[in-house]
């Protein structure tokens, strides 16, 4: 499992806007690199209480059904973590991959670009506080 | 028997290979008046003299390797394109494909006339044996010249296929963030994959965030059709846009409500107008920062 390697080192950096984070994926997703990034979004959300994440793969050429699967356990598990996730700037191609695989995702808020998931996060945020702060 | 009567058929194309060889500029010169070369070159009658060498060329190639019957006979390649090229402009000036062979078959009488005139005897039996292997020659040349023909119609058949596939379906920009596809006439698999393909790339590129699917103009809808525009609908909701469908017959709600397809994840309008007012209200909603969740 040499080539398990270089994936290994590699994290996806997960940068923190306000309450939301937002997660830039580029190019080739190891298997390994998105099992890290669903621990480490978990984690940050604990951590710093984020309401909101925006997951932008507008750098991803290829989604197959297991980085589909983890987008949707990313999103469920930081609805659990009372955070939004919204994945942003699917390319046309990945789209008609995914819709032909049957993997139409449907827990999970999709949105153009980051500005318009950061407008929908910022409809959603003032009830997401609220209930931040009832709890 | 037969083979002598190949043999002979082949000796008198030899010889009538000769002859074409020997005769290239007379034949030429009558043939650049046939309708075939005077409708196809009409700039310069020596263009059309040279096109016509160049066939009597071939022609006389054909004739000495004593295979007047051979349509794949290698003479013929060198003037394929260019009898490809007349006939493609014959058809274009509206000739139609029996036109085209009569205009072919026309240009045989110059030619036994030439060979008639040449033979001291013309009811001799060598001159009928020659004029037999002309004969079998014109023949041949018309099946190559059809052959081009039908070739280059199939071509423009095919580009107009795909022509019209792009041309069929536009994709509409209405207002900022919402585009509309009409769709008109019959979907088939590869146009409805084309449909897909198109809006998507539409709603990457201009950042659409409604698209309306208008299936007004679309008189039957088939199980097939309808998961594709399922797939479309998924697709788009991966991309962050919302599909409207709207213009749905009453006869395919029928059709789709028979054939047991689920619909119900898609939003639909009766018509355009409402399909447009459904998404300006979103739109409006999303203007609107303190409005309730979409």
């Amino acid at each position: 499992m040499t080539s398990a390697h270089p994936g290994d080192g590699l994290t996806v950096p997960v940068l923190a806007l306000g309450r939301t984070l937002l997660v830039t994926l580029q190019g080739e997703l190891h298997d390994r690199t998105a099992e890290r990034l669903r621990q480490d979004v978990s984690h940050r959300i604990a951590r710093s209480g984020a309401l909101g994440v925006i997951i932008d793969i507008s750098g991803v050429d290829i989604v197959d059904s297991y980085l589909g699967r983890v987008l949707a356990e990313i999103a469920a598990n930081a609805r659990l973590l009372a955070a939004h996730t919204v994945v942003v700037g699917m390319r046309p191609a990945v789209a008609v991959t995914l819709a032909e695989l049957g993997l139409t995702l449907p827990g999970l808020t999709t949105a153009r670009d980051v500005e318009q998931g950061m407008e929908w996060l910022a409809r959603r945020l003032p009830a997401a506080d609220g209930r931040g702060r009832g709890m | 028997m037969k083979v002598s009567e190949q043999e002979a058929v082949a000796s008198a194309a030899r010889e009538l290979g000769v002859f074409l060889e020997r005769r290239k500029e007379q034949i030429a010169r009558r043939w650049a008046d046939a309708p075939l070369f005077r409708a196809v070159f009409t700039d310069s009658r020596d263009e059309a003299v040279e096109a016509c060498k160049a066939v009597v060329d071939a022609l006389s190639e054909v004739a000495s390797a004593g295979s007047p019957e051979d349509i794949a006979a290698p003479g013929f390649d060198q003037v394929r394109e260019q009898l490809g090229r007349m006939s493609g402009s014959r058809t274009r000036t509206g000739a139609g494909p029996a036109q085209i062979a009569d205009e072919v078959a026309a240009l045989r009488a110059p030619v036994v006339e030439l060979l008639r005139a040449e033979a001291t005897d013309a009811s001799a039996p060598e001159v009928a044996e020659r004029v037999l292997a002309l004969t079998l020659l014109m023949g041949t040349l018309r099946l190559v010249v059809m052959r081009t023909a039908l070739g280059s119609g199939q071509e423009l058949i095919a580009r107009q296929r795909e022509e019209l596939l792009e041309v069929a379906t536009p994709v509409i920009s209405l207002r900022e963030g919402v585009v509309v596809v009409p769709l008109i006439g019959t979907l088939d698999s590869a146009r409805s994959q084309v449909v897909m393909e198109s809006l998507l790339e539409s709603i990457a590129d201009r950042g659409a965030r409604y698209a309306v699917l208008d299936i007004t103009g679309v008189s039957t809808v088939d199980s097939l059709v309808a998961q594709h525009l399922m797939k479309t609908v998924d697709a788009a909701r991966l991309m962050g846009a919302e599909c409207v469908v709207s213009g749905i017959r009453p006869a395919i709600a029928q059709t789709i409500v028979h054939l047991g397809i689920d619909l119900g994840s898609v939003v639909t309008r009766a018509t355009l107008a409402d399909a447009l007012a459904y998404a300006l209200a979103r739109q409006g909603v999303d203007a609107a920062p303190d409005a309730g969740a979409p």
